[in-house]
């Protein structure tokens, strides 16, 4: 056999299965061969529906079923571990021309990635809220943040806190706006928290080791900084202060 | 690799782990004596399915059981079975197993076991892919039976000589998957009684049960699918004892992957292993 012709028949359905696979009788054997097929499709099929559940609930499972097999084809796994299959989703999203009259689902799909690699991310140990309270603010402005690993941030045109709000957890209907997310996971449970104006640009300076008062001349004066450190510490995202 | 108390697997009844259970199996006795957890499902950096593992690793041997290595692919993928030697050292668990099949080929990863035809040359290439794994993860590994959907021309062995002669050639026990053995007897219309005498029973380190899906091929001869997600098979449960009659007791797993029942049905199928295995022990 071989294995080339096989793992192309795979995945392809108009690809006709390889030689020399028989029943007991001898026969040809094309409906044991699609035990195969269907295994690889519904098995990574369910792998997408259960790590992009308000992309189902926004398409409906039976159309979120065929485009998980469209994009299964197009993008089979190059990882033998499923708990992150689908980092192409979103893009695949982008360029999907049945779902482009929705355009925020590109954006609610890196959400939901986000909150997969946020679940799998190294633990860390958060610098006590007490410790933070106590350091001088000139200490503050002059360090730089070490962030936990399970720190996600979302940028987006689209209310994209809201829908994932309003599909997975009983929110209200979203409102047309953009919205910047942040992902914290202060024990083993990642949640998506709306960020308010600035904040985004600050938690960025500090992803790329900006210094705290770098950050805060990039995020500028509409900065809610009180709701921001509030938020951050309360999420156990400041893993360390540095000079 | 951090010590463990639990060199070996107890010759009892074992669960597939869910993490839908883990708050029913600490909360008090429980009627399994080990668990077997799919080694890729815990290869993330960290989070809850680590610290569970680490809690459960405590308290239970493990079984840690491969599913993407892919020993019978073309090419052994070094960076996976790096991964998996992290792991294995990690947790130390009481046994490491594996499939007799392909999944991946190119570099893309297909998810399902594909079968292999039983050659000489096949004997080679999934030998020396066993010499490697027991090399690198530096212990025995268990090859497990495949459940077999259709057969091959060039076939030039049975499964059980070919089994016999990977073995051989490299010391590696085996997985028994009673389950596997009726699905293929089934589809390839062999009788599934000759196979387990046939079988090298003092080879074998552990037995899987699971369930399966009934189904016909375009000839109306029954095709059974290994599916995982029913109880065992009556038919299937005659043959385990048929086994464990000339084996003696086997450490035996309950698998059941797919509509994962609440704990009390997972581990009554459990506790019907464990009556087969009980004169024995």
């Amino acid at each position: 056999m071989n294995q080339s012709e096989f793992a192309a028949a795979l995945l392809d359905p108009n690809c006709p299965q390889p030689a020399g696979l028989i029943t007991p009788d001898g026969g040809p054997a094309p409906k044991r061969f699609a035990v195969y097929r269907n295994n690889v499709a519904v098995s990574l099929t369910e792998v997408l529906r259960a790590a992009f559940p308000a992309i189902e609930r926004l398409v409906g499972a039976a159309f979120f079923a065929a485009m998980a097999g469209e994009f299964l084809r197009r993008h089979p796994p190059r990882s033998r571990i499923m708990m992150l299959y689908g980092d192409e989703f979103a893009g695949f999203l982008s360029g999907f021309a049945p779902v482009a009259a929705y355009p925020y689902l590109p954006d609610v799909a890196r959400l939901e990635q986000a909150m997969r690699e946020s679940y799998h991310a190294a633990d860390n140990i958060a610098v006590p809220p007490a410790i933070l309270a106590a350091t001088p603010e000139a200490t503050w402005l002059s360090s730089r943040l070490t962030l936990a690993p399970a720190l996600r941030l979302i940028s987006s045109p689209w209310p994209i806190h809201a829908i994932w709000q309003a599909n997975l957890d009983d929110g209200p209907d979203p409102v047309m706006r953009a919205e910047d997310v942040l992902i914290l996971r202060p024990e083993f449970d990642p949640r998506p928290h709306l960020l308010p104006k600035g904040a985004a640009l600050l938690i960025s300076a500090l992803q790329n080791r900006a210094t705290v008062a770098e950050a805060l001349s990039q995020a500028g004066p509409n900065l809610d900084l009180s709701a921001t450190l509030t938020l951050l510490m309360g999420g156990g995202a400041i893993t360390g202060l540095h000079k | 690799m951090r010590d463990t108390r639990f060199p070996t697997l107890p010759h009892g009844p074992g669960v597939g782990y869910k993490p839908q259970h883990f708050a029913a199996i600490l909360a008090g006795a429980v009627p399994v004596e080990w668990l077997e957890i799919h080694a890729e499902n815990y290869m993330g950096d960290g989070g809850r399915p680590l610290a569970q593992l680490r809690i459960l690793a405590e308290r239970f041997p493990i079984s840690l059981h491969g599913v993407g290595l892919s020993i019978g692919g073309e090419v052994l993928d070094e960076s996976h079975l790096a991964r998996l030697k992290t792991l294995c050292d990690w947790l130390n668990p009481a046994s490491f197993s594996e499939h007799l099949a392909w999944s991946t080929h190119d570099g893309a990863y297909f998810n399902d076991l594909l079968p292999l035809p039983y050659t000489v040359a096949t004997v080679a290439r999934v030998s020396n892919h066993i010499d490697r794994v027991q090399q690198v993860l530096d212990r025995q590994m268990l090859l497990e039976n495949p459940s077999s959907y259709l057969a091959f021309a060039e076939a030039e062995m049975s499964e059980v000589e070919f089994l016999r002669q990977v073995a051989a050639r490299t010391g590696c026990g085996l997985l028994l998957d009673v389950n596997n053995v009726f699905v293929s007897a089934i589809n390839l219309a062999f009788e599934p009684l000759d196979y387990i005498d046939a079988f090298p029973l003092d080879l074998v380190g552990e037995i899987h049960l699971g369930g399966h899906d009934a189904d016909r091929d375009e000839t109306g001869a029954a095709l059974l699918i290994d599916s995982h997600g029913h109880p065992v098979a009556d038919p299937v449960w005659s043959l385990y004892a048929a086994t464990i009659a000339r084996s003696g007791p086997k450490p035996t797993l309950i698998e059941w992957d797919n509509d994962v029942p609440d704990w009390p049905a997972l581990t009554a199928e459990a506790a019907r292993a464990a009556a087969i295995l009980a004169p024995g022990r």
